[in-house]
Formats: structure tokens, C-alpha cells, sequence
């Protein structure tokens, strides 16, 4: 995890900081329009941000620990309510997961099997195609963003996105500060005072975390389940041939969700 | 011509009181939504589109059917429709003012909407959706008022307008064509992901529009001293009725291509809408009304002996905008998401406020359509046309 990403993290993290990116609770400061002006800073040039899961070395319990980390990390509300969920980073089965691709004769261990999903931060996002006010669009560096103050709310980019991946506020998470029955599930609520929580009418999702990665930390879920167990989640740029995703992907057959879609998904699972 | 509008029959006005107080109700009911949240709907992750968009889609078609009598009039000098080629304008700028609200009302942040034009996105199809509604509205609005105001002094219409006229033709078409194209290209959502997508939402605008068109000119005929006249009807029957045996058709070519490919994915929604799938079936019933209605349509209009029969034609017509306002709004975008790209149901149902809604936003258009056709019976019964 460790490895030859660290250098580049650097390398991005002084851009950042010369972009004004890297300073505390940024996204709260900047005014909207400049958010969004700061946000399509390219934090580097040519670079391909990916992700590899191994679910050989995933298991129910540490994928919890990574949503954990995330949801905290972008204070994701616990809204009680399926009709309202809004998750950034989730569990689904394999037959969910990749739907088509079961079958009754599959090896015993994907019996009932968790895949931990999330945006795919797709090479070629139809999120991104359809969003008529350039609310979502792809970064230089892979990140498909999202901007919840200029988002309208049409949810066009959750009928087009082929894999869930994006939620709305369809009503406005800050009264989990208020509703009696919300806020013994959201303890503490905005738990991370140095990311803003959002408004209701607006889509989010999973952002590879490019305000850490503007840092040069790695994302929240990866460096929560390093901390567990080695390798099981790894991060890093397709773009460089010596980095460890490279590497990995290298070794190991991979799978992706709905590849026959053309959508590019830059999520792989080690199977 | 406003004028004509504020001289009305005692019935007149109740009908207006009777659709104001739907609005305040929506109204109402809109200022809640606003204040809460989409929340306040039955929408969901899973089914992110719901009645609203399912009404817009609808009544798309019904602007667009507008075109079947401007176009046999203008195009094919079809004298008949000269009649009611106003009627059909302004029914398409009541249907086109209830899409705008209907697509208004479902946003998450309406007061952002303004996004739209200030950042133009020509790759998202709701950026051209709405440059062709609104422009359809314009174009239906300055030649339906100034056709009318000529025809009221007994002039003919100016130069200017004939252009407008004949862009209005081909427009009608893009309309519906944009609207399909909303849900046709998406990946991962097998059931719009059809080529044929555009051919059957036409097909059923062609049906559903000349429907409630004719429907209208009965009750024209019978409220007021203004005949649309018998052919004008008669051919109106015959094109309601091809359209619809179009649309059947089309949708039969869906229902073909899902099982005789055996693709799982492209059944699943239909399985879901028509039987039930994996235990849930709430549209179930839903389906087979549109069914049912379907069937007495075709019998009824594919009979001569019942099409020409004013009463048995309006029965059909009947039928026919509440089959295809099932199955085109609910059932096509309902059934889109269901089952979901993880291949899971979570099911969909309106809400009491979501309803009310749009009881209001169907209010405002007939409002708008009411007041409109005032103008328009008025101008004809003071020329004696
Ligand atoms: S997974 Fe969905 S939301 Fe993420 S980039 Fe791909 S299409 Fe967009
Ligand atoms: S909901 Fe927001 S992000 Fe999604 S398509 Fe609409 S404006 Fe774009």
C-alpha cells in the first residue's frame, strides 16, 4: 500500500497546496461558484486513478470497517429509511453485483459472498454524458465529480448510471441533527467538520475521495482497511506502469461489473 | 381576444372555479414538497423517476398529436381540418405547459433551474428536451394566436406565420423524438434501451393527441354554436386508429424481441409489469387495465359500424388515452427501473401529496386549454364559421 504511489501523493499534494486546495475545511470556505472553479483544478496531468479490490482478502467484517471510514469521512447520513438511503460505499452479493453473471455450479466461497461497491469512476461515464448542467463531470485525472451546488436535482444521472452508484437527498440530511429518532444513528453529526454536508435536492455519490487525494492521502476506505489487513484494498494510478494497482492487476485475474456496457469501470475485484 | 374569455355561461365559470381550487390544492401540496424535500414522494435510489416525469412523457405525446391535423391541413391542403386546426394548436400548448410544470415539480432544486441555460450541455438529451418544448410552445403560441386574430378580422394570416407553420411540422415530430431519446440510449436499462423507442412513443402520441382532440371537439360541438364538422371527426377516427394498431404493434415487437431472445434482463421488466416478478407485482393490475382498454379500443375502432357512431367512437377514444396513459406513463417509466440494475425489485407507488400535485398540474393545463378554447369557439361563433 505503502509503495510507489506515495511519491506521486507528494507530488499532488504540493500542486494542492499551491492550488490553495490543501488548507483546512476548503470546501466550506470557497464560495460556490469558486468551488466549483477549484474543484476542476486537474490535480495532475495524464493520470488514471483506479481501484483494486481483493476479495480474497475482503471479508464482511472489514468491509464494514470501510464503509465506516467513508461514510464518516463525507458525513453520510443514516436515514433509517430504504427509500431514502444515501450510501457512497456498500455491500451487494455476487448475484447482485453481477447480475447475469451467476450461475448454481459457482465455486463455494461466492455462496451469499459480499462485494464491496461503489462508483466506478467509469472511463467513459454515461453519468456524465447525460447531466444537462455539467453537475457531474470527469476530471484529467479520472475522478468523475460531482458538484452539489450547482446539481438541479433532475436525477438523470441516477436513471443512466448503470450501477446504482449514485443517491439523492430527497430530503435534507441535516435534520438528523434534529429528528429525535435520527440522531442516535448519526452520533455527532457532521462528523467531519472539515467536509460539507449537503443540501436536500441534490445527487452524491463516491468521489475517490479527491479531497484527500488533493492532500496526498490515500482514500479514507483504503487506508481504514490497511490498517486491518494488508492489500485488500488498493489504490493508485493506471497511468504509471510501476504502480502497485499495475502490479496487482498484473498477478491477478480481474472481474469488473458490467463490462459489456462500454462504461470502462476503473473498479476490479480479485476473485 | 381576451376579452371573449371573461363573457362566459355560469357553467363556464363553475368549470374554472372548479379547476382553480385542484391548483390551490396542488399548490399547496407543492409549497410542502418544496419545503421537505422530494422526500414527500413515493420515488426512491431504486425508482428515481416517478408520476411526474411518467405524466410528462404522456403529454409530450399529446402535444405532438396536435400535428396530425396541422399537418394533413397545411401539407396535404386537407380543407376538413381547417376547422380544428386551432383546437389542435392550443391543445398542444396546454399539453406543452403541463410538461414544463410536470418536469418543474420533480426537480430536486428549482430554483437552480436556471443551470440549464447558463451552463448548455449539448451532450445531455434534457438540455435539447427542453430547447425543443419550449420552442414548440413559442411556435404554437404565435401562429395559433395570430391564425385566430386574422381570422377574426377576416384577414388572411401574414407570410410569417405559413413559415412558422410548416417548422412546426417537422418540430411536433422532434419533440416526441427528443423525449424517447430521454430514456432510449441509457446503458444498463434494457427495457428503453430499444431502437424502436421513438417509433412507439409517436405511435401512441398519434393515438393519444387526435384522441383527446376529438373528444374536445365533441364537447365543443355540444357546448357551444361552433361545429368542427362531421369530416373532420370522421377522419380523426381513422387516424386515432391507425396509430393505435402502430402502437399495439410496436409494443408486440418489444414483447417478441425479450423472449424470443431469452435475455434475461430484457424480460424481467415486462415479466415484472404483466405477472410479477420475484413476489412483487404492484403494476400488475395496472397492466391489464391498459389491457383491457387496449382490446375494447381496437374493437371499437376497427369496427366501422362503432368508429362512425359518435358515441361508441368517443368510448374508444376514451379508451384509448387511459390505455396508453398506463402503459406509456407508468408502465414504460416505472418499468425501467424495476427491477433495478442490481437486479432487485424495490417497488414504486405515488403518494398522497405526489398525486394531488398532479391532479394540480392537470388542472392548470386544462385551465390554460379552457380559456383558450373559449377564445377560440368565440372568435368562430362571432365569424360564423
Ligand atoms: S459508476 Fe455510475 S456514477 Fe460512477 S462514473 Fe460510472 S456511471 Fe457514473
Ligand atoms: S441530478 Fe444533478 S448531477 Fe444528476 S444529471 Fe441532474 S443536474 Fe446533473
Amino acid at each position: 500500500m505503502k509503495g510507489i504511489d506515495r511519491r506521486e501523493f507528494l507530488k499532488i499534494g504540493g500542486m494542492a497546496a499551491i492550488a490553495g486546495l490543501g488548507g483546512k475545511a476548503a470546501f466550506e470556505i470557497l464560495a460556490p461558484g469558486k468551488l466549483e472553479a477549484a474543484q476542476q483544478i486537474p490535480l495532475t496531468k495524464g493520470k488514471h486513478w483506479a481501484m483494486v479490490v481483493d476479495t480474497t482478502k475482503m471479508d464482511d467484517a472489514l468491509m464494514d470497517v470501510c464503509i465506516e471510514a467513508c461514510h464518516k469521512e463525507h458525513n453520510v447520513p443514516n436515514l433509517g429509511n430504504p427509500k431514502e438511503e444515501i450510501k457512497w460505499i456498500w455491500k451487494e452479493t455476487y448475484e447482485h453485483a453481477f447480475p447475469g453473471q451467476e450461475h448454481e455450479y459457482i465455486g463455494e466461497r461466492f455462496h451469499g459472498m459480499n462485494f464491496l461497491l461503489m462508483c466506478n469512476h467509469c472511463t467513459n461515464p454515461p453519468c456524465v454524458r447525460v447531466c444537462p448542467t455539467q453537475s457531474t463531470w470527469k476530471r484529467e485525472d479520472g475522478v468523475v465529480m460531482m458538484d452539489m451546488h450547482r446539481c438541479i436535482g433532475c436525477r438523470f444521472c441516477m436513471a443512466a448510471c448503470p450501477y446504482g452508484a449514485r443517491s439523492f437527498n430527497w430530503g435534507d440530511p441535516q435534520r438528523v441533527r434534529t429528528d429525535e429518532k435520527l440522531m442516535p444513528m448519526n452520533p455527532g453529526f457532521p462528523r467531519n467538520k472539515d467536509y460539507p454536508t449537503r443540501s436536500k435536492g441534490v445527487v452524491e455519490k463516491c468521489n475517490f475521495c479527491a479531497e484527500r487525494l488533493a492532500k496526498g492521502d490515500q482514500p479514507a476506505c483504503v487506508e481504514a482497511a490497511a490498517k486491518v489487513r494488508k492489500g485488500a484494498l488498493v489504490f493508485g494510478d493506471l497511468a504509471d506502469p510501476h504502480s502497485e494497482v499495475r502490479k496487482v492487476l498484473k498477478e491477478n485475474y480481474t472481474i469488473r461489473r458490467k463490462p459489456e456496457l462500454g462504461t470502462g469501470p476503473n473498479l476490479f475485484f480479485i476473485v | 381576444m381576451l376579452d371573449t374569455a371573461l363573457k362566459g355561461t355560469q357553467r363556464y365559470w363553475g368549470w374554472l372555479i372548479f379547476l382553480l381550487v385542484l391548483m390551490g390544492i396542488g399548490l399547496g401540496c407543492y409549497l410542502y414538497q418544496f419545503q421537505e424535500g422530494l422526500r414527500v414522494t413515493g420515488m426512491s435510489r431504486d425508482v428515481s423517476w416517478g408520476f411526474y416525469i411518467a405524466q410528462f412523457t404522456y403529454l409530450v405525446g399529446v402535444a405532438a398529436g396536435g400535428v396530425m391535423v396541422v399537418l394533413p391541413y397545411y401539407l396535404h391542403d386537407y380543407k376538413a381540418f381547417g376547422r380544428i386546426t386551432i383546437l389542435g394548436e392550443f391543445l398542444a400548448i396546454a399539453a406543452v405547459v403541463m410538461c414544463l410544470l410536470f418536469i418543474f415539480v420533480d426537480l430536486g432544486n428549482p430554483v437552480r433551474i436556471m443551470n440549464v441555460i447558463m451552463y448548455p450541455t449539448p451532450n445531455s438529451i434534457l438540455f435539447w428536451d427542453m430547447i425543443v418544448l419550449n420552442g414548440y410552445l413559442l411556435l404554437n403560441v404565435l401562429i395559433g394566436w395570430n391564425v385566430l386574430s386574422a381570422e377574426r378580422k377576416g384577414i388572411h394570416y401574414p407570410g410569417w406565420v405559413k413559415t412558422l407553420i410548416y417548422i412546426s411540422i417537422p418540430w411536433a415530430f422532434s419533440i416526441h423524438t427528443v423525449t424517447a431519446f430521454l430514456y432510449a440510449g441509457l446503458p444498463g436499462r434494457h427495457f428503453w434501451l430499444t431502437a424502436i423507442m421513438a417509433a412507439r412513443f409517436l405511435a401512441s402520441a398519434f393515438a393519444a393527441g387526435p384522441a383527446l382532440l376529438l373528444l374536445l371537439c365533441l364537447i365543443v360541438r355540444r357546448v357551444s354554436r361552433f361545429d368542427p364538422g362531421e369530416k373532420a371527426v370522421r377522419t380523426l377516427g381513422g387516424i386515432v386508429t391507425y396509430a393505435f394498431i402502430l402502437n399495439i404493434f410496436f409494443l408486440l415487437l418489444e414483447v417478441f424481441t425479450a423472449f424470443y431472445s431469452q435475455i434475461p434482463g430484457h424480460m424481467h421488466s415486462f415479466v415484472y409489469l404483466f405477472a410479477g416478478y420475484e413476489g412483487f407485482g404492484k403494476l400488475v393490475p395496472w397492466m391489464w387495465t391498459s389491457v383491457g382498454f387496449a382490446i375494447l379500443a381496437l374493437i371499437l375502432l376497427i369496427v366501422p359500424g362503432t368508429r362512425r357512431k359518435d358515441d361508441t367512437l368517443a368510448v374508444g377514444c376514451a379508451a384509448v388515452i387511459i390505455s396508453s396513459w398506463i402503459d406509456k406513463g407508468m408502465g414504460l417509466v416505472i418499468g425501467g427501473f424495476v427491477p433495478n440494475t442490481f437486479d432487485r425489485v424495490f417497488e414504486y407507488w405515488p403518494t398522497t401529496p405526489e398525486i394531488l400535485i398532479t391532479i394540480g398540474v392537470w388542472a392548470t393545463g386544462f385551465f390554460v386549454l379552457t380559456v383558450l378554447y373559449k377564445i377560440a369557439v368565440s372568435v368562430k361563433e362571432e365569424v360564423g364559421a
